[in-house]
């Protein structure tokens, strides 16, 4: 068959033949562009199949049927194998184009600033969940505070040496009454006031932990700050004991410390619990070793502190604890110094993010 | 806080063999006595007896003359080169000693208080192995006159025998801390008996009172307390009694002198000494007249109008008629001179002195009230005044004294008289009636009566059976702090011990979860973090210079501030009534440590005293207060509502390979404070606000809520501010009151609208308006119109894109483009629809503002 002969549809070795040539020629088109040009050759209106396909119009009747077969089955076979090429060749050239948009990915992309909390703050979030967890709620109350709910509601009595240990702000009064007149009104020195503005607020029974901001006149050194944080929790329920004391210290321990951590209890004095305790840690993270450590304070509320707020301590009792957030970010994160905690250096905080 | 030489706790209690101050500290804190700290040994190392074998006097040329002696110390003697053994050469100054005495060398290795290193060294031509010390070389007190002659001291030793055993050097002494109910404990005799208490070692009372011999009383005294306070009488008993002839100012026996010094006084003379010795042993203060200055009776009263004292301590004093005093009757009305501050500090008058022969020695008990008000008043933390405003066993006194008068006969000469005064209007110790099953239905563990019974017994209470079946628990007159059943329960688990008390969780109530406030104050705090701040604390005390710094006016409302009494600094004594006062320091100081872009924020509170209208009440303790008094409490407590501020300095979006940043600028203060809304579920307006420091006057806005409540302020800060604070040009910040925020949100959930799955139509609208007209409400306007429109509810977002000023739009003029996204919920809009409402938004703008559509 030459080029200047058209092809019979008739002639079934012919469109053989014009079958394999195009198949030949998709297979050596080396690119879309390439194969384009095959496609017109063998595919392409002028091409020898579609003349002869044509041509079939042109035969006896009986014959049509034959070449119409023969003809269709040839070019279905073309059709198929140039678009077998199509997709091939297109996907070697998507893979080339995603080769070449290559970047380097190792250049830095941070294009967008960090943030982050402060860990004090998370800390106590952290510690107010584990409470409301178990179905506690989280109480609060002013920094500035009454005479009154930061010590006698609490037993301590105005003459009390325990009321002159805790290194009170003490608020000048108010204008018209004089500077330095007596406003009943200090920075509380411990989170303690909440107690008594939980009970006198809510219906028992009570389950409140109260995190929040507190004050003594210490100077800023490497283990005091005159501002810090505290964590209180009170419990006043019928039937209360140490022992449920003991059993809320050891799971707050092992949520903020680890499963092994654990308390201990040491005799101890406050105003507002008896008996009264102070707690130790034991959790095996801590600096130098595991061991105890110093923790809090805690104990059952005083009967007089829940007079103090209209309960009657011959129906209820509870149990309250109190530890310093900031002792317990140092212990739990290896701080060494307070300073880095209350300066506010943001290279403190973005060492946390925002989880903790 | 007291500290414990365990030689003399011995004397007290059974210390095991090997009792060091670290196994006493750990048996100390399960009943509740903390360590505090452990001093070392004043020596350490080899200090032995030596016997004075050889002294050869050798004059040097500098005019001194030294003995080269050798001196037999036994097993430590020098081994000499045929190997036997000899005394040591040492070069000694001192010259109060012969061959044959006993002397105390400090061998080479020793280390005397100071820290003084001992070793070999040669002088004066020797060399000297060794020290012979004086007492004050050993720390024992000042005599440096001559060395230690061991016969002087009443002592003796063989060469080689541990001089620090023998002269009590060689003891660390715990120092414990003593909890304010636990005021016997000041002494040996209560620390004994913890002791006991902890380990069941045999404990020895020296202070109990003993059956006396009727005696005649002596020196008169007079009880003469007309204005107790509480109705306590200031003093209800004195024991008095006189000792003749003694060497009073004589120092008092090296053993004294060095448990003295150990328990951390300093040794004085034989009367104060004696006196601070079994204060210190029995804790019951004791004092020492010179008899000579003191004119019967003795009068134990308040002060009078004008009555003044010099203490002890120099200080010339007003006295407060609150204020009880030891006088005496020299002229005159009886109690006429002041002799001291009862229970607190003497005077300087009647102080003993070397010519004192005649003593007349005072143990009293006074009320720890008075004692501890005295002692605050003139600020006078005497050891006698910590002893008594703690509590002090009032059947001390004459136990106490008696073994006073023992030490002084004993070691000054002298003789007692006979005669005794003993004023005693004591009242026996309460009985408390206790429930039996109280400590168990309190602690959690299954105490028996008997258990209850039996450590409560121990701790010296009387227990007999009450008559409502319980327990009647008469307690021990050194313990005042026992006084209502719960004292006597921790008693009983703190002897039981606490580490008996099991572990049980509790199971609260179903709870509420966090408030809204609560959460929201997370998400605002979170939210902030995210966008790129850095969360940070500060210190709520300012001062006038930081309002200066600020800008505020003489009149600006926020210097009105809450004032300390008793501030850190006098350069900070109020309440921060802003947020941003404390944090701009804070972005100070993180620029000043070389932090080139700073974005800080801060939740905190704020206090603002506003027309505080009276003082916060004085309320008793133990009864709760009425409900106007609460509500009297809570008047008084000042509004601390709940803010949150954020500083946004240098570039805001970082600079890159990928280009440069972007410098944060007064939007960025106005995107945080939207965010900060946005997620309290507010929305705020801006409004130019020209006149609030420390803000710039041309780009600040107040932002308020829908209903016009201002919540706060937002944009850049005023170049002076900036400037004055030394942060980077352009530094920009807000200020929200979250409280406010919340307040004015609805706590109520968000009813969802459906979300209309009909394609949406975009119209761009530019409207020209005056140049000076704010976008703010041009966007208000836009929004309004495009909502007003025939096309009814199909406005989905507003959005300005674009603002143009120049030539075509011409002078005075600009155009602010707008980008109106409409969607309605049940259909596909229609162009003339989208028309409708572009015509409604250009017909509002322009009847409000003349504004025309840009062609």
């Amino acid at each position: 068959m030459s080029s200047s002969e058209n092809l019979s549809p008739l002639d079934a070795s012919g469109v053989r033949a014009a079958v394999d040539v195009a198949l030949a020629a998709f297979a050596g088109a080396a690119d879309l562009d390439a194969l384009k040009e095959a496609r017109l050759a063998h595919v392409g209106e002028r091409s020898p199949l579609a003349l002869a396909n044509r041509a079939i119009g042109g035969l006896a009747p009986q014959d049509k049927a034959a070449a119409g077969k023969t003809l269709g089955a040839a070019r279905g076979e073309v059709a198929q194998a140039l678009a077998a090429r199509q997709a091939e060749l297109e996907a070697e050239r998507d893979r080339r184009v995603l080769v070449e948009e290559t970047v380097d990915v190792t250049l830095p992309a941070e294009r967008t600033p960090r943030g982050a909390r402060h860990p004090l703050e998370m800390l106590q979030e952290r510690i107010a969940d584990i409470f409301v967890a178990m179905g506690w709620e989280v109480g609060e109350g002013p920094e500035v505070e009454a005479e009154w709910f930061n010590f006698d509601a609490l037993n301590f009595g105005v003459d009390h040496p325990a009321r002159q240990m805790q290194d009170t702000f003490f608020v000048e009064g108010a204008d018209g009454q004089g500077v330095g007149g007596p406003s009943g009104l200090v920075l509380r020195t411990h989170t303690s006031p909440v107690q008594a503005r939980t009970l006198l607020e809510r219906d028992l029974p009570v389950y409140v932990v109260c995190p929040g901001r507190t004050f003594r006149t210490d100077e800023l050194d490497a283990t005091h700050t005159p501002v810090f944080h505290q964590v209180e929790g009170l419990a006043v329920d019928k039937g209360l004991t140490m022992a449920h004391l003991k059993g809320t210290l050891d799971h707050f321990a092992r949520a903020i410390f680890g499963p092994e951590a654990r308390t201990r209890l040491r005799p101890s004095f406050f105003p507002f619990t008896e008996p009264s305790a102070e707690m130790d840690l034991w959790f095996p993270q801590k600096k130098g070793g595991p061991g105890w450590i110093e923790w809090g304070g805690c104990g059952m509320v005083n009967p007089n502190v829940l007079r103090a707020c209209g309960v009657d301590p011959d129906v209820y009792s509870g149990f309250a604890f109190g530890m310093g957030i900031e002792r317990t970010l140092m212990l739990r994160h290896g701080i060494a110094d307070m300073h880095d905690m209350v300066e506010g250096d943001v290279r403190f905080s973005l060492q946390f993010g925002t989880e903790i | 806080m007291p500290r414990i030489p365990l030689g003399w706790l011995a004397e007290h209690v059974e210390l095991p063999a090997g009792t060091t101050a670290e196994t006493l500290a750990a048996d100390l804190v399960r009943v509740g006595l903390e360590e505090e700290a452990i001093h070392p040994a004043a020596v350490s190392g080899p200090l032995v007896v030596g016997e004075v074998v050889e002294r050869t006097e050798e004059p040097q040329k500098n005019g001194k003359t030294i003995n080269w002696c050798r001196v037999e110390v036994g097993a430590y003697d020098e081994v000499a080169e045929d190997g036997s053994l000899r005394p040591r050469g040492i070069v000694c100054g001192a010259h109060n000693f012969e061959v044959g005495d006993r002397v105390v060398v400090a061998l080479p290795g020793a280390v005397l208080p100071g820290p003084f290193p001992i070793a070999s060294r040669k002088t004066y031509g020797h060399v000297s192995d060794g020290m012979i010390c004086s007492v004050r070389e050993l720390g024992l007190g000042e005599d440096h006159d001559g060395i230690i002659v061991l016969s002087d001291l009443g002592l003796d030793g063989a060469p080689g025998d541990d001089a620090r055993a023998l002269l009590g050097l060689g003891e660390e002494v715990l120092e414990i801390n003593v909890t304010p109910d636990r005021g016997y404990c000041f002494s040996l005799r209560g620390v004994a008996r913890e002791y006991s208490h902890a380990t069941g070692a045999r404990f020895t009372d020296r202070g109990a009172p003993e059956p006396h011999q009727p005696a005649a009383p002596g020196f008169a005294v007079d009880l003469a307390d007309d204005a107790p306070i509480h109705g306590v009488a200031g003093c209800d008993r004195f024991v008095a009694r006189i000792v003749r002839g003694v060497s009073a100012s004589a120092p008092s026996p090296a053993w004294m002198q060095n448990r003295l010094s150990q328990a951390g006084m300093r040794p004085i003379s034989l009367a104060v000494d004696v006196t601070n010795y079994v204060m210190l042993e029995l804790g019951q203060p004791l004092h020492a007249y010179d008899l000579a200055q003191v004119a019967e009776p003795v009068v134990v009263r308040r002060a009078l109008p004008g009555d003044t004292l010099t203490t002890l301590d120099g200080v010339a004093r007003r006295l407060d008629p609150e204020d009880l005093l030891i006088t005496d009757s020299p002229v005159g009305a009886p109690g006429s001179r002041v002799l001291g501050l009862a229970g607190v500090m003497g005077g300087a008058d009647s102080e003993v002195t070397p010519a004192t022969t005649d003593l007349l020695l005072e143990a009293a008990h006074f009320d720890p009230i008075s004692v501890a008000r005295t002692a605050r008043r003139h600020k006078l933390g005497s050891e006698a005044a910590r002893r008594f405003e703690r509590g002090v066993d009032p059947r001390l006194p004459r136990v106490a004294l008696d073994r006073v008068v023992d030490l002084l006969v004993t070691h000054g000469g002298g003789t007692v008289d006979a005669e005794i005064t003993d004023v005693d209007r004591t009242t026996p110790p309460p009985t408390i009636a206790l429930p039996g099953g109280l400590p168990a239905a309190l602690i959690g563990v299954p105490y028996t009566v008997e258990q209850v019974r039996e450590t409560l017994e121990l701790i010296g209470c009387a227990v007999a059976d009450g008559s409502d079946g319980g327990l009647a628990v008469t307690v021990p007159s050194w313990r005042p702090d026992l006084a209502v059943p719960v004292d006597l329960v921790e008693e009983v688990a703190r002897l039981r011990g606490y580490d008996e008390i099991p572990s049980i969780l509790p199971q609260a109530p179903a709870g509420r979860g966090l408030t809204r406030g609560q959460r929201v104050r997370r998400s605002v705090a979170r939210a902030l973090a995210d966008a790129g701040l850095v969360e940070t604390l500060s210190y709520p005390f300012v001062g006038p210079h930081q309002h200066d710094e600020l800008g505020l006016s003489s009149d600006d409302d926020r210097r009105r501030a809450l004032r300390l009494v008793n501030p850190l600094s006098e350069q900070q004594p109020e309440m921060r009534t802003t947020l941003l006062e404390t944090l701009l320091d804070t972005a100070r100081r993180n620029v000043a440590r070389g932090a080139a872009d700073v974005a800080v924020f801060e939740i905190g509170l704020v206090t603002l005293p506003g027309e505080l209208a009276s003082a916060a009440p004085r309320l008793p303790g133990g009864i709760r207060p009425s409900d106007e008094d609460l509500a009297r409490l809570d008047a008084a407590v000042p509004p601390q509502p709940r803010r949150v501020a954020g500083v946004l300095s240098g570039l805001r979006e970082p600079a890159g390979w990928w280009g440069p940043g972007r410098p944060a600028d007064h939007t960025d203060a106005l995107a945080a404070a939207a965010l900060v809304a946005r997620t309290v579920g507010a929305q705020l307006t801006s409004v130019p606000d020209a006149d609030r420091a420390p803000w710039h006057p041309g780009r600040t806005a107040r932002l308020e809520t829908l209903d016009g409540v201002v919540v706060g302020h937002a944009g850049e800060l005023h170049p002076n501010v900036v400037s004055a604070l030394g942060l980077p040009p352009r530094a920009s910040a807000f200020e929200l009151d979250l409280d406010l925020l919340l307040a004015t949100t609805a706590d109520s959930p968000v009813q969802a609208t459906p979300v209309s799955t009909y394609p949406v139509a975009k119209e761009d609208i530019a409207l020209v308006v005056d140049a000076d007209v704010p976008a703010g409400e041009l966007l208000t306007v836009v929004r309004q119109g495009a909502a007003s429109s025939s096309a009814g509810d199909v406005v989905e977002d507003v959005r300005l894109f674009d603002v143009y000023t120049g030539a075509q739009v011409g002078e005075g003029k600009k155009s602010l483009a707008f980008s109106v996204r409409l969607r309605a919920h049940d259909r596909t809009l229609t162009s003339q629809e989208a028309a409708a409402v572009r015509d409604a938004t250009v017909a509002a703008a322009h009847a409000r503002f003349g504004a025309v559509l840009r062609s």
